[in-house]
């Protein structure tokens, strides 16, 4: 658990990075925090491992005041992931893995080899290991910024924007990484963000600050959606708010359309569902060919899952020819197909909170 | 040694005619002078032309390092012994010995240019010559005149040997001195040419300052 | 060059002299100039002085610091320690600007990772910004080292020149063969030392050797380049500054 207990930041001059802040991290939670530039964002995360002082109130690890701790000790326990990377160019990948564990006192080889099995942990290849980070990608070396944050396995992880220099594709990619590592290591995790969409993508409690480190709401992702406690959250989440707040719902209780039957063809007709229109199923090759009445060829877009979210179905819809997406059972084997009015319920009512 | 160069400042006789320190101080700035003038004519141009094509930089660049090895007692008794005694020599000398750094500011200063900046100028419609006028000597300029300052000192500080192959300037001083064991008089030189120095230093750095187009942004 | 076929043995001394004369001074150059750019280069009055008096030195011309020498330590005008002690203050003055800008040059976010990652301050010095500051160093050392060679020519006109004798032993005789030789001799000893010593800096530093990233274009890689060319160039005032008199 990290705790802030009335932690308040100001610098000469007067201006004030951090105002008042409470804030309770439990132990094993993805927390971000979010706001614009100069919400004192960075500066709060940043004093968990005493890189920032704060001006009054504490920080506390587990109860414990991080000033009574030794700063180097402290930061040797908390991993830190920086948004550059922040590799040291004059050292080889697997060495930048095992700067941590070498600082503990580590020999060389141990180190190493507990810096191959985080390598292997981030999905970046042995063969990497002896190369130097200007050799690497924006997105490969982003993945050995986190690899030698969790090369000591420390208890916390702190993420300073790390993927706001990656490529928009390589940060998707990175972003479900980091969801499906959290999901095995259970770390406790502080990232901070200026992309609301990044903290309510990963993010199991977000904090949304705003300039002057000003705390407005700290609650769960689905909950900053439908109940923004202020003026300040809404603005903040209003940009395709409502379109988000399908990502919270699943297709579970979908009432799907089911597909008629082929006919002797071998192609189904869809009948009311889109008139003269019909689909070519490849279930040996996995391929779906949507037809219209003239035979012209449309490739089905993506098909959906049952725990696929309301709103990657309604894209799939939207996309589609004929207006319907795809929905696929256990086996991979479309049985049924979502359309729009089936999706209705959901567009009409949003989805209810359910805290 | 102090005192004697003390005494020596605080005759009245050392300040006045040929051997003067003014007409020491004059020839010194004038040889100085003449020495920057002609390798600037002669750098100038090279180093536009190696900045803005390319061409001659690896020669430039490796050889721009060892041509500061050249040793300048060498090549002036050289020059006196193959060309004969008078001004001339010895200001060959100081010519050579100007030309790299001017050379290395203007080729830096030209090459450093941002290429993204050149590529507008270029796709805008510049030709070569207008490039070269109006975009890269204006941005060129902090490192051309560093370069220059960098000659100008070195020049002033060599030209001192200058009264070694018989000339005047403020080495006669230290040479005199040197040849009669009056070494407060080579005090004298040493200290004059020294703040001689550090004065064109502070004014060039000055200069430098006044001239840089970013400065000039800062103060509007 | 008859004269070097000649007098191979003369030469051979006058080399070593001229070496011993070149190589200390820089050697103690680099020495001090690291400990003060370490122990000061985030001390930013501490600095200040620092570069001011060492631009100051630079400026000084060397035959005059060669003469002013003996009248501040008390040494008789012709000892070698004066050439040395002059040359070592240059070496060292131009260096110390060269670790200072070396140190200021780390990535701020390598210094934050650093910190964030539990060095302190000393270790951080020592394994992150030492390593980091060797090829500007290199840099520096190489224009140290060449100027040096050359300047140590200077003191033959107070008797303390190593090659540099062959000018004033040619010049009095009228032989410009003698001359020409310590000059070309003199530029042999600058490449290699200057060779040498980028060469070590190769060695130290692997990981400016390794080629761009795979995945970048070559379009982006070309002005790279040539500003690394250019950054060989020292084209910073003081660098431009050394006075071979």
């Amino acid at each position: 658990m990290i705790t802030f207990e009335s932690v308040s930041k100001s610098y000469p001059g007067g201006t004030r990075a951090v105002t008042d802040l409470d804030l309770e991290i439990p132990t094993g939670s993805f927390t971000v925090l979010v706001g614009p530039s100069g919400c004192g964002k960075t500066t709060s995360m940043r004093m968990i491992n005493r890189m920032v002082a704060p001006s009054s109130g504490c920080v506390r690890i587990d109860g414990q005041d991080v000033a009574d701790i030794r700063a180097v000790t402290l930061r040797l326990g908390i991993g830190y992931v920086l948004q550059n990377a922040g590799l040291f160019p004059h050292r080889t990948v697997l060495d930048n893995v095992a700067t941590v564990q070498r600082l503990l006192g580590l020999s060389k080889a141990q180190a190493r080899s507990k810096a191959y099995e985080a390598m292997e942990r981030v999905g970046l290849d042995a063969s990497m290991a002896t190369r130097y980070p200007a050799q690497l990608s924006g997105g490969q070396q982003q993945r050995v910024g986190v690899a030698r944050a969790l090369a000591a396995d420390p208890p916390i992880l702190l993420m300073d924007e790390p993927f706001s220099a990656v490529d928009p594709i390589v940060r998707l990619e990175l972003q479900q990484e980091v969801q499906h590592l959290q999901s095995v290591i259970k770390k406790t995790i502080v990232m901070v963000t200026h992309d609301i969409d990044e903290a309510l993508t990963l993010g199991d409690r977000i904090a949304v600050l705003a300039p002057g480190g000003v705390l407005h709401q700290y609650a769960s992702p689905l909950e900053i959606l439908t109940r923004p406690a202020t003026e300040f959250v809404t603005s903040m989440v209003s940009k395709d708010r409502g379109f988000r707040q399908l990502s919270f719902a699943t297709l579970e209780d979908v009432r799907a359309t089911a597909l008629p039957a082929p006919g002797a063809d071998g192609l189904i007709e869809l009948g009311a569902l889109a008139p003269g229109w019909k689909l070519r199923l490849d279930p040996a090759e996995l391929r779906a060919v949507w037809l219209d009445p003239s035979g012209v060829e449309f490739a089905a877009g993506p098909a959906v899952r049952r725990g696929d979210t309301v709103r990657s179905a309604l894209d799939a819809v939207l996309a589609s020819p004929v207006s319907a997406a795809l929905l696929l059972n256990g086996d991979s084997v479309p049985s049924a197909c979502v359309t729009i009015d089936d999706l209705a319920p959901y567009l009409r009512h949003g989805v209810r909170d359910p805290a | 040694m102090i005192n004697e160069m003390l005494a020596y400042f605080a005759d009245a006789a050392n300040w006045s005619g040929s051997a003067g320190i003014p007409a020491r101080l004059g020839e010194h700035l004038w040889y100085s002078l003449l020495a920057v003038l002609a390798a600037a004519v002669i750098a100038f141009p090279v180093g536009v032309f190696i900045g803005h094509t390319g061409t001659g930089r690896v020669l430039l660049v490796s050889a721009s390092n060892v041509l500061r090895a050249l040793p300048s007692l060498g090549i002036m008794t050289l020059l006196v012994l193959l060309m004969g005694i008078g001004l001339l020599p010895p200001l060959a000398a100081l010519v050579l010995i100007a030309i790299p750094p001017i050379l290395a500011g203007v080729y830096a200063g030209v090459a450093n240019v941002e290429p993204s900046v050149v590529d507008a100028a270029r796709a805008i419609g510049m030709k070569d010559s207008r490039i070269i006028l109006q975009v890269e000597l204006p941005l060129a300029l902090p490192l051309i005149l560093g370069g220059l300052r960098g000659a100008i000192l070195q020049v002033v500080a060599t030209a001192t040997i200058a009264a070694y192959v018989n000339l005047g300037g403020l080495g006669r001083y230290i040479f005199d001195g040197l040849a009669l064991y009056d070494y407060g008089e080579v005090l004298v030189g040493a200290v004059l040419v020294t703040a001689l120095a550090l004065v064109l230093d502070g004014l060039l750095a000055l200069l430098v300052k006044a001239l840089s187009p970013a400065r000039r942004a800062i103060a509007r | 060059m008859r004269w070097l076929l000649d007098n191979p043995g003369q030469a051979w001394a006058l080399t070593l002299e001229h070496l011993f004369l070149s190589i200390v001074p820089t050697v103690v150059g680099v020495a001090l100039a690291l400990v003060l750019g370490l122990v000061f280069g985030n001390r930013p009055r501490a600095r200040a002085v620092i570069t001011a008096v060492a631009s100051a030195i630079f400026t000084i011309p060397s035959l005059a610091l060669f003469v002013v020498i003996p009248s501040i330590i008390g040494t008789q005008i012709l000892d070698p320690l004066n050439v040395v002690i002059a040359l070592s203050l240059y070496a060292t003055s131009l260096l110390v600007r060269t670790v200072f800008d070396a140190l200021d040059a780390v990535a701020p976010e390598v210094l934050n990772a650093a910190e964030a990652l539990g060095y302190s301050r000393a270790r951080r010095r020592v394994f992150v910004d030492l390593p980091l500051a060797v090829a500007p160093l290199a840099a520096g050392t190489r224009v140290a080292a060449v100027t040096n060679v050359s300047l140590v020519s200077v003191g033959a006109v107070i008797g303390v020149g190593g090659l540099g004798q062959l000018f004033v032993a040619g010049y009095q005789r009228n032989y410009p063969d003698q001359i020409l030789a310590g000059i070309i001799v003199i530029l042999v000893l600058a490449l290699v030392l200057d060779r040498l010593i980028a060469g070590a800096a190769r060695v130290l530093t692997p990981w400016l050797h390794h080629g761009a990233a795979p995945g970048q274009a070559p379009g982006r890689r070309r002005p790279a380049i040539g500003r690394a060319k250019v950054a060989t160039i020292p084209v910073q005032d003081t660098a431009n500054r050394e006075e071979p008199k």
